[in-house]
């Protein structure tokens, strides 16, 4: 039997919309009403999807609605979803501070939160005096601060401003000192939201090390909130993906993020425009059309490792007697550059022109890729960028048998190798 | 759910669980004691914070009592002619002062409490409770630098009079400014739980507590009260006989009339006890609501 940290069962939380008056002084008296008669609360039942771009008919929104499941022992569950999905929400109820308004959630260990860095720093004391502070308010001892003060300066690389107020330091000392003391609370659920948005690049692998140490040595289970796709790649096993306050799915990292990634992604194969008026570019150029065809041998087959890609291209020219060329660029769906070809350059007159770009079989590794398509004058300047147009889906095609994880590496060639 | 069932197991134990609504009485004592080191150092926090980049630091304790003790001597001693029961003026208004000072220091600040930590209390949790705690506490070092302050004038006029007072009546000096602690936290939290979702109880908090003095033999002494109408309303009051108390454990004069204690230990106590009912109901979720 696994052995289960987090449960949460059937969790909702509804919130109220709207300003704070009269309106909602007669909803608490009626409430108050219901209650005092033994009745259930009226204003449960009209709670609304949390859709922030529909208007909706009532005040009250479910931000989470009938969330369920479990998380184990040292696992690093990432949650990811848009903003308004209801994630922060879910945090807010795990690190206590709010309550469901029904279901329940079940801990085992000491929970701590680092919603967001710095939390009860104040701006006038030292270094030195914040990181007592901050860490009594998350819940450590004066002595456990006292036996780790020396690792979490040294962390945070601030030595020499120990004894210096905090609201003299830097934004990026400043975060990685509160990280360093919520990093070093060796708690045995850690929750992290978007903390790793701010802090230089140095900082950020620092950061995303200390949390890979934090689940994979010591065994502790972190729940790890971002948008960075790449971060939630690397560090989680498991990701809860939400929506409109919904569970939409929970499973393993690759799954979750591809079925996110074509859900929020792009994933037209075609961008064709006939009116030259509307159609993307400017005062130079228009585009007219970015397919990609993939050559396949029937109609509905999926694109796989093994399939050609031809990447054609059409667009209006209105500059005369320049140089052009193309250049496409290859995306993967973290926004990692896999590739970037140039056309030739030519003297293109105005009007219509056209070309295609073939990508190989067997170079492309499995995956979301999305295609940017740039027109570049003087093989020098952009005239336009065509960003994340077209988006496509390399699949699989391994066949039953060998290994079946994911395969590693950005492409996927196939060189020449021997074996004797 | 089907997928539960199978390591579903009834002697399970779970540290933790959130649920909706707590029991009434689970005023999570146990859990403000747990955090004991927190309150100590927001205690620090408190004191050191304010006086960063002041020359006077922790001096400006002084000089409050000090002018407010002018113009009450001016105000009430010299124009409005009231007498002080014997007292030297100065003491008079000055002890009053101290502890009335205390008294509304914690109220105000503890009535603010959801509000004013709004931030905080969104990103992290720790039992809600310490900050009123810390608050109370903060405060009462305050007070002593402003009780030192008098037994300071009070031994200079000891010296110049050849007459100053000692006696077992100090001893209920503690106990008097614990009453007064209690009862601004009593009072402070209540209206810091109502103040969450509608804000006009901070709007009166703000004047009320002006008005209150008035109310309190803090300028006048009870007896000077007596014989007319409203002397009932005043002696009410709860604050009345831990004002009273205080001035007869200073001086040795006055009325300490126990019954009166005892009756503003009852409030009190009933103060306390509703107080942190409603906290405890409201910290769950006042973040959905403040």
């Amino acid at each position: 039997m696994t052995d289960i940290v987090i449960r949460v069962e059937n969790l909702s939380k509804q919130y109220r919309l709207g300003s704070v008056g009269t309106g909602s002084l007669i909803q608490d008296l009626n409430r108050t009403w219901y209650l005092v008669r033994g009745k259930e609360d009226p204003y449960l039942k009209i709670g609304e999807v949390n859709d922030r771009t529909q208007k909706g008919n009532s005040d009250y929104v479910w931000a989470l609605q009938d969330i369920n499941f479990d998380v184990n022992h040292g696992e690093v569950l990432g949650i990811i979803g848009r903003n308004g999905a209801g994630k922060s929400t879910l945090l807010k109820i795990l690190s206590r501070t709010t309550t469901p308004t029904t279901g329940s959630v079940k801990i085992k260990g000491r929970v701590a939160s680092l919603l967001e860095v710095g939390t009860g720093f104040h701006p006038e004391l030292s270094g030195r005096e914040n990181i007592f502070l901050n860490g009594a308010i998350l819940g450590m001892s004066k002595q456990e601060i006292k036996s780790k003060f020396e690792e979490i300066v040294d962390f945070a690389g601030v030595e020499r401003y120990i004894d210096t107020p905090v609201k003299r330091y830097s934004s990026g000392m400043y975060v990685r000192l509160a990280f360093g003391v919520a990093a070093h609370l060796e708690p045995e659920i850690l929750i992290v939201d978007e903390v790793l948005a701010v802090g230089d690049a140095e900082f950020q692998k620092k950061a995303l090390g200390k949390m890979k140490d934090v689940s994979r040595q010591d065994g502790r289970t972190v729940l790890f909130v971002s948008h960075n796709m790449t971060a939630i790649k690397s560090l989680c096993s498991k990701v809860l993906y939400l929506g409109n306050g919904q569970k939409i799915q929970y499973d393993h990292t690759e799954k979750v993020i591809n079925n996110y990634l074509s859900h929020n992604a792009n994933s037209s194969l075609l961008q064709s425009f006939d009116d030259q008026l509307t159609a993307p570019g400017n005062e130079f150029v228009k585009v007219k059309r970015l397919e990609i065809c993939p050559v396949l041998n029937e109609l509905n087959e999926p694109i796989t490792v093994n399939t050609h890609i031809n990447v054609e291209f059409e667009f209006w020219n209105e500059v005369d007697d320049k140089e052009i060329n193309l250049s496409l660029h290859l995306f993967t769906i973290a926004q990692e550059c896999v590739f970037n070809v140039g056309s030739p350059a030519k003297i293109l007159t105005k009007g219509l022109h056209k070309g295609i770009c073939l990508i190989p079989s067997n170079l492309l590794n499995d995956g979301l890729y999305m295609v940017s398509m740039m027109i570049v004058i003087d093989r020098s300047h952009a005239l336009f960028n065509y960003e994340n147009a077209v988006s496509f889906e390399v699949n699989e095609n391994r066949t039953p048998g060998g290994w079946h994880g994911k395969w590693p590496g950005f492409i996927r060639p196939q060189l020449d190798f021997t074996l004797d | 759910m089907s997928k539960h069932s199978n390591t579903e197991n009834p002697t399970e134990h779970w540290d933790l669980i959130l649920k909706p609504k707590a029991a009434l009485f689970d005023l999570q004592l146990k859990e403000v004691w747990k955090y004991r080191d927190l309150l100590v150092l927001f205690v620090k926090r408190d004191f050191v914070a304010q006086y960063k980049q002041t020359i006077l630091g922790p001096l400006w304790h002084f000089i409050q009592p000090i002018f407010t003790t002018i113009v009450f001597l001016l105000v009430f001693g010299k124009i409005a002619n009231i007498p002080t029961d014997g007292i030297n003026p100065v003491l008079f208004y000055m002890s009053g002062i101290s502890i009335w000072n205390y008294f509304s220091a914690c109220l105000t600040a503890t009535s603010n409490t959801f509000v004013a930590n709004a931030g905080i209390f969104g990103k992290v949790y720790f039992p809600r409770l310490v900050i009123p705690l810390s608050t109370v506490l903060s405060n009462i070092v305050k007070f002593v630098i402003q009780f030192f302050l008098l037994l300071a004038v009070m031994s200079w006029y000891g010296i110049k009079t050849g007459h100053f007072y000692f006696g077992v009546s100090w001893l209920l000096i503690p106990l008097l400014v614990l009453m007064m602690a209690g009862l601004g936290l009593g009072l402070g939290i209540i209206i810091s739980s109502l103040t969450t979702k509608y804000r006009d109880f901070s709007v009166l908090i703000g004047f009320a507590v002006q008005l209150l003095m008035y109310a309190t033999p803090v300028a006048y002494p009870l007896s000077y009260l007596s014989g007319k109408s409203f002397a009932a309303w005043i002696s009410w009051n709860p604050l009345t006989p831990i004002v009273e108390a205080f001035r007869f454990a200073l001086f040795g004069t006055g009325s300490a009339y126990g019954t009166g204690l005892v009756y503003s230990g009852g409030v009190i106590a009933l103060l306390l006890f509703l107080g942190l009912l409603v906290f405890s109901k409201v910290e769950r979720t006042f973040m959905d609501t403040v």
